[in-house]
């Protein structure tokens, strides 16, 4: 049997890279994914976990490294934040091509300047159309369940692609919740074999040369090129799919189930509602709860998997619902907006359903999106919008705190 | 090209669209880029080896008497001309010879 333990976020994805086993970590520290990184290590030099620690100089080398090793048949792990992931951008970046199933936590931090070492979305966000599959976790239980989970998805042969896990940083890698370990035994028969290198190998006893100069202008170089962006594009959709199996299938190994890609609380008679991404989730749903009894019919979307897109998801969620207030916790520049906000409007293109939607940003650099204040004016503004007002403008949550 | 000394893997066992990899050997012709050809006064080289040492390619080979670029490698990027000290070697362009 499994056991209950009180930890924060960080330790919590200590434990779930410890259940999956993987043969080598490499790590490099970052707030506020520092304390990850110390229980790692710990359950290393304790035994609890036999995987080989790479003591290196940074980001760059953290990735670089277990590209080498997942080649080579390894289960990786690593972990950063912020200005950490973005220098590791450049084996970032390749991962997806080179389709290695590495596993990573994002415990997700604001974007630096101005100088910020608090929680927010802005790195994962920035990153996300490199080819990663991303999930973002709601709670510490989440965040154990989800690494875990991301081995299955990441390693499916259909998928083949590096996985990231976005905890939210402070909020989740510093709160402390009960979390329950799942039975190591139950873990090791959901996650089955490892396999992560039958595609491209660094291995003498089948010597290929992995990843050689590709495209160009002359003789097949373009139609090659184009095959392994379609291939990869395919992969990326099957994990659709595939993240919903291995949900499923955990459910019934483990015994606690999640809404895959996104999650709908008191939809079913809503006529507006909001999105949430993350750790604010909860105070949401807490706010819908308040402005339901105030008899405002409102509901939530959780969007947990934003890579792939989960676009048909997104819009069966919406068909009966007339206004959306997106929150977001990071700043799309290019389109004065949040992110996830963009993300709708442009899965609403795939569907017949168009709702009036209201982009919020909020909980940036560390600070608090609260039911009292923040997530009741997200509902009352989205209430306008059900109502037919049109909210053009993006809402700045913490503008006045 | 096949030069290996084990079997290469063989690729038509996985999906063609994954990870790109090699199992056979590709010369590519560098030299085909090259726009000037250094060619060695051999009157003036006395075999100091200095285009040798030089040479960013290593593509100088050894000849009885003198040094000379090996062409199917050699970019043409005139260090070898600078650094000579008895100016034995001139750049001359492809286009002319």
């Amino acid at each position: 049997m499994g056991k209950t333990i009180v930890c924060d976020g960080n330790e919590a994805a200590a434990w779930g890279v410890s259940l999956a086993k993987p043969d080598m970590i490499a790590v490099y520290p970052i707030t506020p994914q520092s304390s990850l990184a110390e229980h790692l290590t710990e359950f290393i030099a304790s035994g609890r976990l036999s995987a080989d620690l790479m003591d290196v100089e940074g980001e760059h080398t953290v990735l670089s490294v277990l590209q080498g090793a997942c080649l080579a048949g390894a289960r990786t792990f690593t972990a950063t934040s912020a200005q950490g992931l973005a220098f590791m951008f450049e084996p970032y970046y390749r991962t997806p091509n080179l389709r290695l199933p590495i596993v990573m936590a994002i415990v997700t931090r604001d974007g630096i300047s101005p100088q910020t070492v608090w929680g927010g979305q802005q790195d994962a966000m920035t990153v996300k159309e490199a080819g990663w599959i991303q999930m973002y976790a709601e709670s510490n239980q989440e965040v154990l369940d989800s690494i875990i989970m991301a081995y299955r998805v990441a390693e499916h042969p259909e998928v083949l692609l590096p996985v990231n896990v976005c905890l939210d940083g402070n909020f989740l890698s510093y709160g402390i919740e009960a979390v329950s370990l799942p039975d190591s035994r139950l873990v090791d028969e959901f996650l089955g074999e490892k396999s992560t290198n039958w595609h491209a190998a660094l291995d003498p006893e089948r010597p290929m040369a992995v990843d050689p100069l590709t495209g160009g202008g002359s003789a097949q170089g373009a139609s090659m090129f184009v095959r392994y962006r379609k291939g990869q594009c395919k992969g990326m959709q099957k994990a659709l799919g595939v993240i919903e199996d291995v949900h499923a299938e955990y459910a019934a190994k483990i015994g606690r189930s999640y809404a895959p890609l996104i999650e709908s609380y008191r939809m079913e008679d809503a006529n507006f509602a909001i999105m949430t991404i993350g750790s604010m989730t909860g105070a949401g749903k807490d706010a819908v709860d308040m402005a339901r009894n105030q008899g405002k019919m409102v509901g939530l979307l959780k969007v947990k998997t934003v890579r792939p897109f989960p676009v048909q998801a997104l819009c069966r969620s919406i068909t009966n619902i007339k206004a959306l207030g997106v929150v977001d916790r990071s700043v799309n520049y290019g389109w004065n907006a949040g992110f996830l906000y963009q993300e709708v409007l442009g899965a609403m293109y795939h569907g017949t359903t168009r709702v009036s939607a209201v982009s919020f940003i909020g909980g940036l650099s560390g600070s608090d999106i609260t039911v009292e204040k923040h997530f009741r004016r997200v509902i009352d503004v989205t209430e306008r919008a059900y109502r037919g007002d049109v909210v053009k403008e993006t809402i700045w949550l913490n503008e006045d705190d | 090209m096949k030069k290996q000394a084990k079997r290469m893997f063989d690729p038509s066992t996985i999906p063609d669209d994954l990870c790109p990899i090699a199992t056979e050997f590709f010369d590519m012709q560098v030299g085909d880029w090259r726009a000037k050809r250094p060619v060695v006064i051999r009157t003036k080289c006395t075999k100091c080896g200095t285009c040798w040492a030089y040479c960013p390619t290593q593509c100088v080979v050894e000849r009885d008497t003198w040094f000379e670029a090996d062409l199917k490698l050699c970019k043409g990027c005139g260090i070898c001309a600078q650094e000579c000290p008895r100016h034995a070697i001139i750049m001359v362009d492809e286009e002319d010879s």
